[in-house]
């Protein structure tokens, strides 16, 4: 039988892994509280219950339209980025296939699972799939996308903000390319990582479709939105009652939905002081590290990367035995891409970027947010170069 | 107390392992060493074993890890496992995981990132003597499991704990109700962890391909034709595919020729086997000594005298595969081996 819930309170943490997931903000709670409660009823009801419901929804759809530069009939709320990715890709290789378009897919290799898997899927289904390549800086290879983008493209995935560098990817450049080679094909961006550092409307301006998940921006988990420009044609991936333009069948979550929206909202409102504030963090805890610890390294290109990110390379140590001494220590990174086991792989990030194995597995990510503070950076700055001593102390010892 | 690194394979031995190690009073870590890709036919290391660990590793108290070995793990188990098999050896994959991965990368791992001890649901024990550590069969002889652990040292003992080694199976697992594990009635894991149910004949064909050849009698006489030696083991008996009147046995595996030499029963007794790889636990005892000589996991121990290199035994035994573990004791306690040539 199940026991309680037991919920494990911990000494003081420095919370360094916001590009995983933010705590929610304050509004984001407050905004979502009736729905969790007194306003239940399902939104397509045609009750005054229902119509509360719907009403909150709309507003919400209306608001994240504006924030993210697209039309309300524009936006198809999900269940967060993963979703998004694959309505928007393999939504828009069926609907190419279903109008006799093209076959072709292409994606960089640095793009998240979500869209890697979902066109993993559709090379199995017989479509012709292109992974580009990054470079050693994590922008991908304009180049080798030139050369695979053609007229039997029908999408092209290639994401606002790579989550594990922080690197901004050109994705103006990436659009012009597709109009250039493939007029019909339509560019989707994961957008995941780019609110809380960017306007999301400006990747809406240069891309068909745009994703983004509620929870890497103090929202909730399980809720996302996914733009499609002038209602571009999309196969859904659920089907049923015609939700959401019939592109999402299922009730919607409206606590989410509405909290999303109310967590969107703060995120722009304060982004520029949020984001001047995150870089002085994460500027003085880069350069602490990068001057206490030698030969650690900047992974990704230093003047096109978000503010929150710095990704480090530690050579001599194994991420995995320093995530497990700094998790002792109250200090919480990342590594790699945690899959369900929670094994660390090699990143297939970096492995994308062409980073040596050793240098990617010595690899580390610290990500602040509008949490963060400096005692974090403090306590990061004390436990990480000692960690990484006693790491290459054992090694040397042992050698 | 010491400070604990406590392998938890999603099992029943381990979970409890790790429960016995948290009532000793000590500061334990739970980590589930991730080998082999998860995916696929084999539920090895599958996400529900890990799932497993880390709810028991919670339920504990504990923090939980996962390190991923299998890089390590395909290099150091897996291909040499296929090798042995298609050069017409019987390698013992469990006993090259536990000296390269559980007492090579994970023991290192601990030592590094500041452990004192590893621990495992291993079913064997290991006391203090005047001399130094000791290890010794479990308290359950059905469960024993010393054999695959005759290479650890004196150095390797003394930082290793084998909490479930003190009780039987069926403790174990009244203890792991009693204390609500999750992990209570899970089955007991067979087999070679990472062959799928095709099976290790389809496992070793997928990777090397078979290399089909002719079966023959001690004499030389070809009864049938093989579709590859990797599907046969010195000893074996069944699926041998040549109707002839008594048993047979595989009492030979030629790879040179692809031959598979079967024979009676008797044809396969030998009075000694050689072994190499020696490993002792605390130096190799005079020449002559009287031991006991395992050559299966849940085999029998026979009499023996160990002289050099050679395991001459008491009363002729069945042939022990090459590439097998001929483990060596004296009573329940294990002095060493190695490998049968």
């Amino acid at each position: 039988m199940p026991g309680p819930i037991v919920v494990v309170t911990m000494g003081p943490v420095a919370y360094l892994d916001h590009a995983a997931s933010t705590p929610m903000r304050a509004e984001a709670v407050e905004a979502m509280r009736p729905f969790l409660s007194d306003v239940f009823a399902n939104p397509s009801g045609s009750h005054s219950a229902a119509r509360a419901a719907k009403t909150a929804l709309e507003e919400a759809r209306e608001d994240v339209a504006s924030l993210m530069g697209a039309r309300p009939g524009e936006v198809v709320f999900t269940a967060g980025g993963s979703e998004g990715d694959n309505l928007a890709v393999k939504g828009a290789a069926w609907a190419a296939r279903d109008s006799g378009g093209g076959d072709g897919v292409v994606v960089s290799g640095i793009e998240h699972k979500a869209v890697l898997g979902a066109a993993e899927r559709l090379e199995r289904q017989g479509y012709r799939v292109a992974v580009v390549a990054a470079d050693i800086d994590g922008a991908v290879d304009l180049d080798a996308l030139a050369a695979v983008i053609d007229e039997r493209t029908a999408v092209v995935s290639v994401m606002t903000v790579n989550n594990e560098t922080g690197v901004i990817q050109p994705l103006d450049a990436v659009a012009r390319l597709v109009r250039e080679h493939a007029p019909r094909a339509l560019l989707h961006t994961d957008a995941v990582q780019a609110p809380q550092w960017i306007d999301v409307a400006e990747a809406t301006a240069a891309a068909d479709l745009v994703a983004i998940s509620g929870h890497k921006f103090g929202g909730p988990k399980g809720v996302g939105a996914l733009v499609h420009r002038d209602e571009c044609a999309l196969v859904p991936l659920v089907e049923g009652g015609g939700h959401e333009s019939g592109l999402r069948a299922g009730t919607q979550n409206v606590a989410g939905i509405v909290a999303l929206a109310a967590a969107l909202r703060v995120t722009h409102e304060r982004r520029a002081e949020e984001t001047e504030r995150i870089a002085s963090l994460r500027d003085r805890l880069e350069q602490g590290l990068t001057s206490s610890i030698p030969d650690a390294i900047v992974n990704g290109d230093v003047h096109h990367r978000v503010q929150g990110i710095t990704h480090l390379a530690f050579p001599g140590v194994e991420a995995e035995a320093l995530l497990l001494l700094l998790d002792r220590e109250g200090v919480c990174a990342a590594s790699g891409s945690a899959c369900s086991s929670g094994a660390v792989d090699p990143s297939h990030v970096l492995v994308a970027m062409g980073m040596p194995r050793d240098r990617a597995l010595a690899s580390i990510r610290l990500s602040l947010g509008y949490a963060s503070n400096a005692s974090d950076v403090e306590r990061a700055l004390e436990v990480i170069p000692r960690a990484v001593g006693s790491l290459r102390g054992a090694r040397t010892i042992g050698a | 107390m010491a400070r604990v690194l406590v392998a938890m394979s999603g099992g029943v031995d381990s979970s409890v392992a790790a429960a016995l190690l948290v009532e000793a009073g000590h500061d334990v870590t739970g980590v589930t060493l991730k080998l082999w890709g998860g995916e696929g036919e084999s539920r090895c290391c599958s996400v529900v074993d890990v799932e497993d660990a880390r709810r028991v590793a919670a339920q504990l108290d504990i923090p939980h890890y996962v390190f991923n070995f299998a890089d390590e793990f395909e290099r150091r188990v897996v291909a040499p496992y296929v090798d042995a098999y298609s050069e017409g050896r019987t390698p013992n994959p469990c006993v090259e995981c536990n000296r390269t991965m559980k007492w090579g990368r994970l023991l290192e791992r601990a030592v590094e990132t500041g452990f004192d001890r590893i621990a495992t649901g291993h079913h064997a024990r290991i006391v203090e003597t005047p001399d130094g550590h000791a290890l010794l069969r479990g308290r359950d002889p059905e469960k024993d499991q010393s054999y695959v652990l005759y290479m650890l040292g004196r150095s390797e003992l003394s930082r290793t704990l084998l909490p479930v080694g003190a009780l039987t199976k069926q403790q174990v697992r009244s203890r792991a109700k009693r204390l609500g594990l999750r992990t209570a009635d899970k089955s007991d894991s067979q087999d070679t962890c990472f062959v799928s149910r095709a099976g290790r004949s389809a496992f070793i064909a997928a990777r090397v391909g078979s290399i089909p050849g002719p079966i023959v009698d001690t004499t030389g006489t070809v009864l049938g034709k093989h579709g590859g030696i990797h599907e046969f083991t010195v000893g074996q008996r069944r699926g041998l595919g040549v109707a002839v009147g008594e048993r047979r046995y595989v009492v030979e595996v030629d790879a040179e020729t692809a031959t598979v030499t079967v024979g009676e029963c008797g044809s396969l007794l030998r009075d000694e086997v050689r072994i190499s790889d020696l490993d002792f636990v605390a130096g190799r005892p005079v020449d002559g000594a009287r031991v006991l000589a395992q050559m299966r996991a849940h085999g029998a121990a026979v009499p023996a005298r160990l002289e050099r290199d050679l395991v001459r035994f008491d009363s002729p035994q069945p042939r022990v595969a090459p590439g097998q573990v001929v483990a060596l004791y004296d009573g329940d306690r294990v002095i060493g081996g190695g490998v049968a040539a």
